[in-house]
């Protein structure tokens, strides 16, 4: 499999670590009201869709950014990649 | 304080140097290296800073430049190696660190890495060898291009300063096992 790396351009998945679900980026706040639960289904509930898949991998060989990237997970059809960094930033995190 | 014999990445007192085919690889032990990082939110201090010390701007993603004395090479977002002759430069970090101020973290590398040069008079022996060695084609890596790839399971990075010439550092502790990979490279091709 070739992931678009949207700086580096086309590389080989052999340089990616496969992170989990993209959904990990939404990290609850362990201070807030019904943490507990909310850290539960954070921890272990997840979709497993049979079609368009948002993920996180870690170009881990090579220059170690995080992405978020939309796979099919019916034909490993990649749509979309993102730096997970600005999908943190775009959903308000600080850094 | 004794009198320490400094030995090369392959434990010799002298760089080893193999013809193999039409092409060289060569230990290569002249280079001060450290690696230059942003903090928070100081990214274009840090490059502007740079770029003054330096003499010409930071390179972008996947690229090298040279000016002067320096290389810079681009390794990650927000974050550069650095490389300068190791003749009267063994206090790098200190030099860089006294440039970028409180705007970036300056890490010394020199003894980290390993650097084997790849020289062949023919340009497409170099690009025969790097189709075997890495899966970054040959036709993207090309001069000016460096990147952080995989090679026999080891953690490189690939400069492609000249049509004729690649240069490779890897971990200095597996300097043997990418050593020992290169030359058998080479030889399938000799």
């Amino acid at each position: 499999m070739i992931i678009p790396h949207p700086l580096l351009g086309p590389r080989d998945a052999q340089e990616f670590t496969y992170m989990g679900d993209a959904a990990l980026i939404d990290r609850p706040d362990g201070m807030a009201e019904g943490a507990a639960e909310a850290f539960d289904t954070y921890l272990h509930a997840r979709d497993n869709p049979a079609g368009l898949h948002r993920e996180l991998w870690y170009h881990e060989a090579g220059d170690r950014s995080w992405l978020v990237v939309t796979r099919d997970t019916r034909t490993h059809e990649i749509t979309q990649v993102e730096l997970a960094r600005d999908v943190a930033r775009a959903r308000g995190r600080s850094q | 304080m004794p009198d320490l014999a400094p030995l090369t990445p392959l434990g010799g007192t002298t760089p080893r140097r193999d013809r193999i085919g039409g092409v060289t690889i060569a230990e290569a032990c002249d280079w001060a290296l450290a690696s230059v990082t942003a903090r928070r939110g100081r990214a274009s201090d840090a490059a502007g800073r740079m770029a003054a010390m330096i003499g010409t701007a930071l390179p972008g993603p996947g690229a090298m430049v040279r000016s002067g004395d320096w290389r810079a090479v681009w390794l990650a977002p927000e974050s550069w190696l650095l490389a300068a002759p190791l003749a009267g430069q063994d206090d790098i970090e200190a030099r860089l660190r006294d440039a970028v101020g409180d705007a970036a973290s300056v890490t010394e590398q020199t003894d980290a890495w390993a650097r084997f040069d790849i020289t062949a008079a023919n340009p497409a022996r170099v690009g025969a060898l790097l189709e075997r060695l890495c899966n970054i084609p040959p036709a993207r890596l090309t001069p000016g291009a460096a990147t952080r790839t995989v090679f026999e399971h080891l953690g490189v990075i690939m400069l492609r300063e000249t049509d004729d010439s690649l240069s490779i550092l890897g971990a200095r502790s597996s300097a043997r096992s990418l050593h020992h990979a290169l030359t058998t490279v080479a030889r399938s091709l000799a």
